[in-house]
């Protein structure tokens, strides 16, 4: 060729070589052993989705995380061991929440990582904690988690399975209401979820299915979903989606004359969008919860819990989603004093045959095959705005469905070992 | 002599000229960026964040190939990434390949989307260029969306792990966090040495001219759809060595790898580094990331403060950080 | 899959048409802009959000929906002046891209700017009592808010058709369109033009998400799948077509509405692929300008 390509000189590619080199010695001098601290504080990591469609439900979740490492503290810590939190934000973008987990295990060296909000993002996160033998304690409601493909040793899932939570939705529904059911269904992995537990039930109840629409995710004018369901005349509708997808749904169901011919379900209630959206929506929608303030009728934890959030919270009452991040960190803490350490070996042993407790909603157990919170389920029926005694009283509480393990997958049935 | 070997004259002289200026850092450029970026993990807060500068810094390095120095603004190189990434991720992960296989594959995988999408694209342009990018990136984003037995779906591709890698007699921990750095960072130099071989091509002195005046170039004699599509392939290529070390570093490809947002942060990244320049995108990288990382801890409105950089990049510093450094020791 | 039944037929495409209208209220703005002052304005989804959250903030203030759903084009068209003013017209000469990724950053920061002055879940909002309440076709309730829209629609459509073949305003925007060069040889300051243009289009982004709040909520993500809706339906009527931009967007509409039916999954793309078929087989649109595209 020409004389202007100049041939990589002599002096480059010694260069070259000898950074190649340098950089791998350098790599494995700097190659630090993965020991976590012995003692001192115990850290832990708690990324959720703090900026976007999510920031108030995180930022309750923080709320709440922030109460359960001080009520674990004032009662005297891991033999004196204090805890503290470390809150990231992960933007509700996988990427970013495995970078926030990878510099909270390298660089904060944290003992254990509790959070994420979503479905996706809790696998990711998953998945970079099982790598590095983390502990890790998820938020999201996911049915997918604990399946043997997701799950490893260092999972714990303190959210609810769609399994459990639809199904007794389901269960109560499907018996009282009528039995032509119709699904809209979301496109993603948790919708799919949410339509599989109630077939589960539905089938067992001899439900007939007379549609089934699914809708792309953000699709924000759900109009022209609403000839056909209502050409299939169905008893009951169950809206599978969450978020602003939920809001817009019965807002606009109500607007076309759903509400007036069908009774609504919603899979997971969110209760931040009732907020936002406002409560006229979702007047008599029924729905499966995790937590509503009014369990302190029921349970007296959650009257302590309500209580110290209050007052730490200037009044505030705990939301639904918040109070998972009390749960899921303070549960972890209490394992974690059961225990005696942080290790995570020590950790799953002391799970044993199922690790019970009562801290903020009755009795839950971390079931001992497959690491999963099981926890009761609320079914509440959404208040319209001129039943509402006060502001804070949007639900009616229909049933409390306790806290059951034979109501879920089995561990055969995920593929793990039982 | 014929128009070639009249174009390859004047770019030879003026490049002498430039390089009595800053021969040094010009002729060692893939040097320079190596003891650079060697340095990085010792400047970032923390090394996740210096292998995500390495990453994107070589994303958008194969993305300035196409817009900085071809002149093509593409709004879909979201596509060759996502390609990338899950054609690595998915060899690892369900087809069990080695790393360098996998790595691959995604090389071949991104350079035959590449292929494809810049095929169809290069018939139009200016800013339709762009729209076809767009919105066929976004039709593989919803392939892939739907394929859920393949990509995961909307819950991603897990289970690409690499706990090591074997180099010979070395072994090399992924699981380390300054060991995956070097090692990755070892592949993003040889990339860059090809990339500055490419540079320094006649090939390389074509696609500026195209930058420069089309149709001038066109009247030089050049087959223009023929040089902008093997830009559009080489371009690929390297954002797919990105997506699929990208693969490789988090251990999942998300769906959000192919979705328009990855397209757009690229180009954020290689406009306030210095589209043109050699050392602009991972300047840019570096930049970009680095904020988006400080700001976040501060607020949870990290995205005002980067908008508002942007903005005042494409406003005052169109030449980026580096092209208008450069600019100014060059006057 | 099976046939649809006929008056659900007619269902499905009288709900497309509603939904067209605020595709083709963006689609308008969007082509405006682009066709005279060849700007790809990635704000537009951004503009569009700030006009629903400006409309919901002077309806606060006021009471009245239709006091606002005057306030908003006025607001919104002082934004697209500063906008332009400020940010664009510096760097015109510079190429196509570099508007482009100014009015990209641009939307970057004013949806955080929403985010910041109003929260990040969005504000209730609902239509006016005068037009709350449906009309029954068959089995259905169609609220005669979104009847209001479509008449809305058209007949703000109508005056901007008026605007621009009728007027002496008009014929400008028209030729610029044609010859921006010659317009300003022939002593027009097309700078002042630009500016009015660039306000019209905001003006009528903002409209378009005062018009949808009711509809489909107030929240910051609002303006981001509505941008690219707008640019699928401008590229497929014809960037810098009006027309174009009317029949793309009631078209589309009705497509997404009748693909809803079938497969709703598949509406998103449904419309990218249209979009890619349209850019390489006739990348003009169905009413642009060939020479732009080659």
């Amino acid at each position: 060729m020409q004389s202007s390509r100049r041939p990589i000189s002599s002096l480059s590619r010694r260069a070259a070589l000898k950074f190649l080199g340098a950089g791998v010695v350098v790599g494995a001098c700097w190659s630090r052993s993965a020991a976590q601290g012995a003692g001192g504080l115990i850290k832990v990591g708690f990324p959720v989705p703090l900026s976007g469609p999510y920031g108030s439900e995180a930022a309750d979740q923080v709320r709440c995380a922030q109460l359960a490492v001080e009520d674990f503290n004032k009662s005297g810590g891991l033999n004196g061991r204090m805890a503290e939190l470390l809150v990231r934000d992960d933007k509700l973008n996988p990427a970013e929440a495995v970078t926030r987990t990878l510099e909270l295990v390298e660089k904060e060296r944290v003992d254990l990582i509790v959070g994420s909000l979503s479905g996706a993002i809790q696998l990711a996160v998953n998945e970079t904690c099982k790598a590095r033998g983390m502990t890790y304690n998820a938020l999201g409601v996911s049915d997918r988690l604990n399946e043997a493909s997701d799950f490893g040793p260092t999972t714990y899932h303190e959210g609810l399975a769609p399994y459990f939570s639809v199904g007794a939705l389901g269960r109560y529904v499907f018996s009282k209401l009528g039995n032509r059911v119709a699904y809209l269904i979301a496109d993603y992995e948790f919708g799919y979820e949410m339509r599989r537990a109630f077939q589960v039930v539905g089938e067992r109840m001899g439900v007939q299915v007379v549609a089934e629409v699914k809708h792309p995710l953000g699709m924000q004018d759900f109009s022209s979903l609403f000839p056909r369901i209502l050409s299939a005349k169905p008893d009951i509708l169950c809206v599978l989606n969450f978020g602003r997808d939920q809001l817009n749904a019965l807002k606009q169901a109500s607007e076309f004359g759903l509400k007036d011919r069908m009774k609504i379900l919603v899979g997971a209630l969110s209760s931040n969008q009732r907020i936002a959206g406002g409560a006229e929506a979702y007047t008599d929608v029924v729905g499966a919860s995790n937590y509503y303030w009014k369990a302190e009728e029921m349970f007296a934890s959650s009257k302590a819990f309500n209580a110290a959030y209050a007052a730490k919270y200037k009044g505030g009452i705990p939301s639904d989603y918040g109070s998972y991040g009390y749960g899921g960190v303070r549960s972890m803490l209490e394992l974690a004093r059961k225990a005696g350490s942080v290790d995570p070996v020590a950790l799953s042993a002391a799970v044993g045959s199922g690790f019970n407790f009562d801290l903020y909603k009755g009795p839950q157990m971390i079931r001992a095959c497959d690491h999963q919170s099981v926890q009761a389920v609320f079914v509440l029926r959404s208040k319209g705005p001129s039943e509402m005694k006060s502001p804070n009283d949007a639900f009616e509480v229909l049933e409390v469905a306790p806290p059951d393990d034979t109501k879920l997958r089995s561990c055969a049935e995920l593929g793990l070992k039982t | 002599m014929n128009s070639m070997s009249i174009l390859a004259e004047t770019s030879r002289a003026e490049r002498w000229r430039e390089r009595r200026v800053f021969a040094w850092v010009q002729r060692h450029r893939v040097a320079a960026a190596a003891v650079t970026l060697s340095l990085l993990p010792g400047i970032v807060p923390h090394p996740a964040l210096a292998i995500n500068i390495l990453i994107y810094g070589l994303f958008a390095t194969g993305y300035n190939l196409l817009f900085g120095y071809t002149g093509l603004l593409s709004l879909g190189h979201a596509a060759l990434f996502g390609a990338g990434a899950y054609a690595c991720g998915i060899a690892i992960a369900s087809g069990g390949l080695p790393w360098f296989a996998a790595i691959l594959a995604g090389i071949v995988l991104a350079v035959a989307v590449g292929g494809i999408i810049g095929a169809l694209a290069i018939r139009t342009r200016g800013v339709y260029f762009g729209m076809v990018t767009l919105a066929l990136a976004q039709c593989l984003y919803f392939i892939c969306y739907q394929w859920v037995s393949l990509t995961g779906g909307e819950s991603g591709l897990r289970g690409v792990s690499v706990q090591a890698v074997s180099l010979g007699s070395l072994r090399v921990s992924l699981i380390d966090p300054y060991q995956k750095y070097y090692f990755l960072l070892v592949l993003v130099i040889v990339a860059l040495a090809v990339f500055s071989r490419i540079l320094e091509s006649p090939f390389g002195a074509v696609i500026e001219a195209i930058r420069e005046n089309e149709n001038r170039a066109r009247a030089s004699g050049y087959d223009l759809r023929w040089i902008k599509w093997i830009s559009f392939v080489l371009s690929s290529a390297f954002c797919g060595l990105a997506g699929a070390l990208n693969a490789i570093h988090l251990g999942i490809v998300s769906i959000d790898t192919l979705f328009y947002t990855t397209s757009g942060t690229v180009v954020m990244m290689t406009l306030l580094g210095g589209m043109g320049t050699f050392f602009g995108p991972f300047i840019g990288a570096a930049l970009f990331l680095s904020l988006e990382d400080v700001t976040a801890s501060w607020t949870t409105h990290w995205q005002l403060i980067a908008g508002l950089v942007f903005i005042a990049c494409v406003r005052f510093f169109p030449k980026g950080v580096w092209g208008s450094a450069l600019a100014m020791v060059r006057r | 899959m099976g046939e649809i039944p006929l008056d659900i037929l007619a269902l499905q495409i009288l709900t497309g048409i509603a939904l067209g209208c605020i595709f083709v209220l963006v689609a308008t703005g969007l082509t405006l802009i682009f066709g005279l002052l060849n700007v790809v304005n990635f704000a537009h989804g951004a503009f569009y959000a700030a006009g629903a959250y400006l409309g919901v903030f002077a309806f606060g203030y006021t009471g009245s929906f239709w006091l606002s759903l005057f306030i908003v084009p006025l607001g919104m068209a002082a934004v697209g002046m500063v906008t332009e003013r400020v940010l664009l017209r510096p760097i015109y000469g510079r190429g196509m891209s570099y508007p482009l990724l100014l009015t990209f950053g641009v939307g970057y920061v004013l949806v955080e700017l929403i985010r910041i002055l109003f929260g990040t879940d969005g504000l209730p909002f609902s239509s006016p009592p005068e037009l709350r309440g449906s009309i029954l076709l068959g089995d259905i309730a169609f609220p005669l808010y979104r009847l209001f829209v479509m008449a809305f629609t058209a007949a703000l459509l109508t005056s901007l058709w008026f605007l621009i073949e009728k007027t002496p305003f008009g014929l400008i925007i028209r030729a610029g369109a044609r010859d921006a060069e010659i317009v300003k040889v022939l002593g027009i300051d097309t700078s002042k033009v630009w500016l009015l243009i660039f306000a019209l289009g905001t003006a009528v982004a903002g409209i378009a998400g005062f018009l949808a709040a009711p509809m489909r909520g107030v929240i910051p993500e609002m303006g981001v799948t509505v941008l690219i809706e707008a640019f699928v339906i401008t590229v497929v009527g014809g960037m810098g077509s009006l027309p174009g931009a009317v029949i793309a967007g009631l078209l589309l509409g009705i497509v997404v509405s009748l693909t809803s039916y079938f497969a709703a999954d598949f509406s998103n793309i449904v419309m990218f692929a249209i979009m890619a078929i349209v850019l390489l087989v006739r990348p003009q649109g169905l009413l642009g300008r060939p020479e732009a595209a080659r």
